[in-house]
């Protein structure tokens, strides 16, 4: 009996959909201009920009430079309770101690 | 005295460690700034391709603490493949344990969706099937087939409303996120990927499908879900994004 | 070693060709100016699909292609990534290009690879190891291939041949062509402090398929002296023209590329750095 029910269910489903592609245009949501051409893949012979210490610097690869100054988006956003009322935050902490290396 | 390529590549990647001897400047003086070249091109190119390939994650945390988190994860992760279309598959799990954007508790999610759309946008070519198929396929036989899907769709469960996140920093008139789960479906109709949210159910429904589930254990797991899950309008998302391949394998 | 009567040496037009950037695609099709072949990265078309696939199968219907591969790391001291050699004869395969090239460089070492140009010692040993691995590379990919000479940013003191005749014995070995980037000689002779004349005039300039030139940054080093460095980010330098110009002169007309990765122009300027060049070309047709 359930699968009978399932089954008209599953067929009415299936024609409502091609109803409706067939009536409304493709799905289109936030497409970006140029989003595709940002997302091809970049390996090239070139060197980096004329200047030698970006990558010797050795405070690039140390987090506890890490800054709130420049802090991004991130800080607009705020989702401070989940569902299940647990709180969660969603902003950048300061750090205050070194990272491993 | 001889530069092997094991002293070179920690060299060049650590930059507090001594530049290697037996590197001169071609007039007898030591290398010196030089070898730096080699330094800079490693972390600046690693760097671009990350800023290139996590725009969305680089908005949220900052130009400057972008920087910051590819130095550090580019000497962890380097590259282990020279396509660096693919560079990056690893920050999603390097986000979760990186102690500065911890609190941030989308963050691995938003990379996760990042790492898809280019995953997608590079994904195999595939020809969609004639809908009328699906419509001439008796339910019975539907029940027990699998569904094979375009090879460019990805699937993003996620707790977080990650695609209004995305929005909010791709599109200046998106709206302030709000708090929601969010299951995310990156989907390529033709040449660009573009990600969607699922209507309720839809993540269990298609996350079934993916795992070679036949199509009736993949509707009871989405009724499971959600009891009211509306299979005509998530047939109607897949068909109109040309991401239903075939019946069966 | 491949026999070369088999594998022709070169089928690009001795004309001016630009590295393929996607912004320039319609460009390209409606207003190609003098450029008559393009150079295409091959690690950028591996992925399965998509539009950087679908783009390059309507270019090479159209223009001769050079696969110029940028990740292969011939000079590494492990075994070449037998996957990516792999990709390597596929990618060459479908897309049947008038040339095929490498860089005499490594980029990758216990599996990491470090996307850039990382510099060789001209030793005995380094000399067998980039031997055998051209010729696998020839072997598996079925073709002749072009080596790149380098830009170097320093000496290693272990070396203990010229560059030139490093390059000349590799391609006496494996039977491979050359490429020669006039940007390079440059870059390297002024880092050096030697004399880029005289490498072009040790060069064995009739082993060349195919020649570079690109914009070069100015640095210096520890001691003031001048550091060039191979950015391809602006208009070839006047000094590399004029070095260009005695090549040719000396050897002959060949494919000439102008390759611009970063800073990337929009198309007349780029097509503008190809039209000096075919008007170097024509002086010896």
């Amino acid at each position: 009996m359930s699968n009978m029910k399932t089954n008209l269910a599953v067929a009415g489903a299936v024609a409502a959909a091609l109803t409706a592609t067939m009536t409304v245009p493709a799905f289109a949501q936030a497409k970006e201009k140029c989003f595709g051409v940002s997302l091809a893949g970049k390996n090239d012979c070139a060197a980096g920009p004329g200047t030698t210490c970006a990558g010797s610097s050795t405070v690039d690869y140390q987090g506890n430079a890490w800054t709130l100054v420049d802090a991004g988006t991130c800080a607009d956003i705020e989702l401070p309770e989940m569902a299940d009322g647990t709180a969660r935050q969603g902003s950048l902490e300061a750090l205050e101690r070194d990272l491993p290396a | 005295m001889t530069v092997d390529q094991t002293v070179f590549r920690s060299a060049v990647l650590t930059p507090d460690m001594d530049r290697p001897t037996g590197l001169s400047d071609g007039k007898g003086a030591p290398a010196g700034r030089r070898f730096d070249v080699y330094r800079n091109n490693v972390a600046v190119s690693l760097t671009e391709a990350l800023e290139t390939a996590f725009p969305v994650v680089k908005k949220l945390v900052g130009d400057a603490n972008f920087k910051l988190l590819a130095g550090v994860f580019l000497r962890q992760h380097p590259p282990s493949s020279p396509l660096m279309m693919f560079y990056g598959a690893e920050m999603p799990e390097f986000l979760s344990g990186f102690e500065p954007t911890k609190s941030i508790g989308y963050l691995p999610d938003i990379a996760r969706l990042e790492v898809a759309l280019r995953e997608s946008y590079h994904a195999a070519d595939a020809a969609p099937m004639d809908p009328a198929d699906l419509q001439n396929t008796a339910p019975d036989d539907l029940m027990v087939s699998t569904v094979t899907l375009a090879p460019a769709l990805r699937l993003i469960r996620s707790r977080w409303p990650i695609h209004a996140i995305w929005r909010y920093n791709m599109d200046d008139d998106a709206p302030k996120p709000e708090m929601a789960a969010e299951d995310v479906v990156v989907l390529r109709a033709d040449m660009d990927p573009s990600p969607l949210v699922l209507p309720a159910g839809g993540g269990a429904f298609i996350a079934q499908l993916l795992a070679r589930s036949n199509f009736g254990d993949a509707l009871t797991a989405a009724a499971q879900e959600f009891e009211s899950f509306d299979l005509s309008q998530m047939l109607a998302i897949l068909i109109s994004n040309n991401a239903l391949i075939k019946i069966g394998d | 070693m491949l026999d070369a009567s088999t594998h022709p040496f070169d089928q690009l037009p001795n004309t001016p060709g630009v590295g393929y950037k996607a912004q320039h695609f319609s460009d390209l099709l409606e207003s190609p100016g003098s450029v008559g072949w393009l150079e295409i990265h091959a690690e950028n078309y591996m992925g399965a699909g998509g539009r950087p696939i679908a783009q390059l199968r309507h270019l090479a219907e159209r223009f001769a292609l050079s696969v110029h591969g940028v990740g292969l790391s011939i000079g590494g001291e492990g075994r070449l990534d037998p996957e990516h050699l792999q990709r390597l004869k596929h990618l060459v395969g479908w897309t049947k290009p008038a040339s095929f090239s490498e860089h005499l460089a490594w980029s990758t070492h216990d599996s990491a690879f470090l996307n850039d140009l990382l510099p060789l010692p001209y030793t005995k040993d380094t000399l067998t190891r980039v031997a055998d691995h051209i010729d696998e590379v020839q072997e598996t990919v079925g073709r002749r291939m072009l080596l790149e000479n380098p830009s170097s940013y320093l000496a290693f003191d272990e070396s203990t041949y010229q560059e030139t005749d490093f390059l000349r014995e590799i391609a006496a070995r494996t039977g491979c062509g050359l490429l020669l980037d006039v940007n390079n000689v440059f870059v390297s002779a002024t880092n050096l402090d030697t004399d880029p004349i005289s490498y072009i005039d040790a060069f064995p300039l009739d082993l060349v398929g195919e020649i570079h030139l690109a914009g070069h940054d100015e640095d210096h080093d520890d001691h003031g002296r001048p550091l060039l460095i191979d950015s391809h980010g602006r208009e070839v330098a006047e000094p590399v023209w004029s070095l260009y110009e005695y090549a040719i002169q000396k050897g002959g007309a060949r494919p000439s590329l102008i390759e611009w990765d970063n800073d990337v122009p929009d198309w007349p300027v780029l097509e503008a750095e190809a039209a000096r060049a075919a008007r170097v070309l024509e002086t010896v047709a």
